[in-house]
């Protein structure tokens, strides 16, 4: 499997750096962090997915210091066992991926056999739909994982990484292979080491597929994967690369593709050797051009793929990616315009720790900066969705997600679902606009009146359970009314029905914000 | 829906002046829709080079033939240009009657030949070499220039986008699908007065007061659907929702159309980028109907961040390039040609080997052509995008 071959590989660079001294241990001593007590509520809710009440209690428990450095280094994470329930039965954990696309593909191919036109056109119809069914799946575990995860950092890190490597599911057959995308290659490595983590998506059909690797070939180059690697995923559009290194970067990825079926291409035999199959990933030698590339100032002997890891090690390694992602990073997670000091110093954790996400975000979240900056991030869509349902049912786990990505897709910004490689915006003026904010208000007033189907189950006999929002809560009365502004406090004031109350918190300014 | 109440509301909001400023028609009658084609779309199969041997050589898969008796073949525009057939019924009788320009080597100077860059380049309509301010796009600064009393702008997307962000508030609001309100006249009003003086007051009082105008708008078109008229469906509909409400309230329109990343498979005279431009053909030709006699007064620009390669890649598609066709449609513009600087498309004529260079650089021309809409002097042009403007003759 590609995940242990690459820990043994990773592990492998490291001790040979290690050798070089070139190799810090990612653990570090809990350091303490600047944040102070009464912004105990105000950290969890941006290391969180949203502050609720049985989050904070944990974390009085066991302090706040000790929670991050959990947050930071996650045992496996053990779901409540009504939202582990609702993600065992779903098709993409019951079936391999290799399996389940086989049998869509199958079903794809049987198609073609069908000479009754409306026969035909159901089964296409019957094709799309389940395509559409594996792929909300994938985005209602995502959720689920948001909501009740005890490892948020994990959970958050995830989406970031997702929108970073953004993939869209709507090209080909991505449907069936987003969710693995999320689960395989990129959580795991959330929190673990960047080198690891961008090699993972590269190896990922969905990565491979999404930016037309798979057509990239000797003589024949594709060159779009290339250069969204470089601009998007690692040195950024100020990195310092040229058009002659995403033609060379391009080259070296030639061969780099996906084989979803059981065959196996046939392939020259001096190259055989060359030839690799990792899952559904393959390295095709016939396909690949040998000939020596000079990438980014220094030569690449030609040699397979090889070059690609050596590619991979260049990128990574690069101090324009040490910055590029840490400034990402806080962007995310500090402010919109980072202190430009903050990001220097995460980047410079990134390059003396090889790139160890946990450590680059432990400098963040204990730095002064993070502290001084609760409160007033402004939540992109995901954010304040996901915030708003934790806070309201705590960890009375909801039966049905689908409210929760229709509000997404209103939003325009449902998982996986970026039309373009580079991602959703990370910044207020992205999602602040007067348009975004009446749809806020009215998914406000969905949750908050308790009528927004997330208790209701789906299929032939659907159920619904009471849930009643139970926002004026503990948490509420010890810490969330302390930092209400006096416009906000007067209108909850004149609310006429706890509903409408619920309705006005979850639409005040303070909710907008982490 | 209590809409009166809303508006005796509304009215009562600190902020009636700016409420009433969104519900007054432009004082104005030009109207300005700037459409962008997102992906970097492929301009060399939309205004054909039909007079260079090369283009057949260099696309042997996806070229569109010459114009001719074919229904495949190119549209006549002059001897060494043709249009894409996928426009037979919607751009191309247009252009014959004179309301449409194409302006080949078009774009920006920026050749990182990222979508990204390139978008956020045009968007902002600020010299590359300066200091760029990235809350100011080129449309919020004309709305600006234009004053209250003039401009009455809106973005069509669910998001602002950078080109409408900037010193003045804009509102946007997406109009491909529509729902009710769910939130009524005194909550909004109370929601409102929460934002008090935060940052975020105006978008939220804009919000409201702009969804309850397009709702207002859309009545005849919900009535329609209840009777069961044929209603139109993607681009077209909203095309025609945008025509709507720029006759009635805003005379600056922004949309974006989306899916133009041609990498592989593209298609030549028929095929998946024939059935863009078709689409977006549509919703054009729907949009100048709608607009009627107001139609004169109107001015729609097409562009992309960039064209495509030149050349066809080993996928019958095409990469990112670097020049691209731009359009100008209206009742009132000098077209039925091809407008701006030209060059003969050869191999030693591209640029960096690979693409169409840029001869006619988008501030320039735009500024041009804001000029001659709205009478600015030269002053106001180089302050929109720090540039002298180009006359181009569009209008």
């Amino acid at each position: 499997m590609p995940t242990l071959s690459m820990r043994i590989g990773s592990l492998a660079a490291c001790a040979a750096l290690l050798i070089l001294g070139g190799c810090t241990t990612p653990y570090q001593a809990p350091a303490t962090s600047a944040v102070k007590p009464d912004q105990l509520a105000g950290a969890l809710n941006r290391v969180s997915w949203g502050v609720n009440q049985s989050t904070w209690q944990q974390a009085e428990k066991v302090g706040y210091d000790t929670w991050l450095d959990r947050q930071l280094h996650p045992s496996p994470a053990v779901l409540p066992p009504a939202a582990q329930a609702q993600i065992d039965a779903m098709t993409i954990t019951q079936k391999p991926l290799q399996q389940l696309i086989q049998e869509l593909d199958q079903q794809r191919k049987d198609i073609d056999k069908i000479t009754v036109d409306d026969d035909k056109k159901s089964a296409q119809q019957a094709y799309q739909q389940e395509l559409n069914r594996v792929a909300k799946e994938a985005a209602a575990r995502s959720l689920l994982r948001d909501l009740y995860s005890p490892n948020q950092l994990q959970e958050q890190m995830t989406w970031f990484w997702m929108n970073h490597f953004s993939v869209h599911q709507g090209k080909s057959n991505l449907r069936v292979l987003v969710g693995d995308y999320e689960d395989k290659a990129v959580r795991p490595h959330a929190l673990g080491k960047f080198r690891d983590l961008l090699a993972a998506t590269l190896r990922h059909p969905a990565m491979i597929r999404y930016l037309d690797n798979e057509q990239n070939a000797a003589n024949r180059i594709n060159e779009n994967y290339a250069r969204e690697l470089m601009e998007l995923h690692t040195l950024g559009v100020d990195g310092g690369y040229s058009q002659r290194d995403v033609q060379e970067l391009a080259r070296i990825l030639t061969g780099v593709g996906v084989n979803l079926g059981t065959g196996e291409p046939k392939v020259k035999k001096e190259l055989q050797a060359q030839y690799v199959r990792q899952g559904l990933f393959e390295f095709n030698p016939n396909r690949h051009d040998y000939g020596d590339k000079e990438f980014l100032g220094q030569a690449v002997k030609g040699r397979g793929l090889a070059e690609v890891d050596e590619a991979i090690d260049r990128l990574s390694r690069h101090p324009a990616t040490a910055r590029f992602i840490s400034r990402k990073l806080a962007v995310y997670f500090v402010a919109d315009e980072p202190p430009p000091a903050l990001v220097e110093r995460m980047a410079a954790t990134f390059a003396s720790s090889d790139g160890d996400i946990a450590a680059v975000l432990r400098t963040m979240f204990t730095s002064d900066d993070f502290a001084q900056s609760l409160g007033r991030k402004f939540k992109d869509p995901v954010h304040y969705v996901v915030s708003a349902v934790r806070l309201t049912y705590d960890d009375k786990v909801i039966l049905n997600t689908g409210p929760m990505l229709s509000w997404l897709n209103r939003m325009a910004e449902p998982l996986y679902g970026r039309q373009t490689p580079d991602g959703y915006p990370l910044t207020e003026s992205g999602w602040a606009s007067p348009g975004q904010m009446t749809t806020r208000f009215e998914i406000a007033k969905a949750i908050g009146s308790g009528n927004a189907g997330l208790f209701k189950t789906d299929g032939p006999q659907p159920t619904e359970r009471a849930a009643f929002p139970q926002l004026a809560n503990a948490l509420y009365y010890h810490t969330l009314q302390k930092n209400l502004g006096q416009p906000t406090r007067q209108v909850l004031e004149q609310a006429t029905s706890p509903q409408e109350w619920n309705t006005f918190l979850l639409s005040s300014p303070e909710l907008m914000h982490r | 829906m209590k809409r009166r109440t809303l508006l005796q509301s509304l009215a009562a909001l600190p902020v009636a002046t700016m409420a009433g400023k969104l519900w007054a028609a432009p004082a104005s009658k030009t109207r300005l829709l700037f459409v962008f084609m997102r992906g970097g779309y492929d301009a060399t199969n939309l205004l054909v080079p039909i007079s260079s041997q090369f283009y057949y050589q260099a696309r042997p898969n996806i070229a569109v033939p010459k114009p001719g008796d074919d229904l495949n073949a190119a549209l006549p525009v002059n001897a060494d240009w043709g249009l894409h057939p996928a426009l037979r019924e919607t751009i191309h009788p247009l252009f014959t009657i004179g309301q449409v320009a194409f302006v080949p080597f078009a774009g920006t100077e920026d050749i990182s030949r990222s979508h990204f860059e390139t978008q956020d380049s045009i968007e902002l309509g600020q010299a590359l070499d300066g200091t760029r301010d990235y809350r100011s796009g080129f449309l919020n600064r004309l709305a600006t220039t234009l004053n209250a009393d003039r401009a009455n702008a809106i973005s069509f997307t669910d998001q602002l986008p950078l080109i409408m962000q900037g010193g003045a508030q804009l509102p946007n609001m997406a109009l491909r699908s529509i729902g009710k309100p769910g939130v009524d006249a005194r909550q909004a009003k109370m929601i409102a007065s929460m934002y008090g003086d935060t940052a975020l007051a105006r978008q939220v009082r804009d919000g409201f007061v702009v969804r309850e105008d397009v709702m207002k708008e859309m009545i005849g078109e919900m009535d329609a659907a209840n009777r069961n008229a044929i209603t139109a469906k993607g681009f077209e509909l909203e095309a025609r929702r945008i025509a709507k409400l720029m006759k009635e309230k805003y005379n600056i329109g922004f949309v974006d159309v989306g899916g133009w990343d041609t990498h592989v498979g593209q298609g030549g005279a028929t095929g998946y980028l024939a059935r863009r431009f078709e689409e977006l053909g549509r919703g054009l030709a729907a949009y100048a109907k709608e607009m009627g006699p107001d139609w004169k007064d109107t001015v729609v620009v097409v562009v992309s961040e960039f064209g495509r390669t030149f050349r066809e890649n080993g996928n019958r598609g095409t990469d990112h390039g670097h020049g691209s066709v731009y359009w100008v449609l209206g009742g009132g513009v000098a077209g039925g040609r091809v407008r701006g600087e030209q060059i003969r498309l050869e191999q030693n004529t591209l640029f960096q080997n690979r693409d169409y260079p840029v001869l006619n650089e988008y501030r320039a021309m735009f500024g041009g052509l804001f000029a001659r809409m709205y009478g600015l002097d030269a002053g106001q042009v180089e302050r929109i995008f720090g540039t002298k403007g180009q006359d181009l003759g569009l209008i």
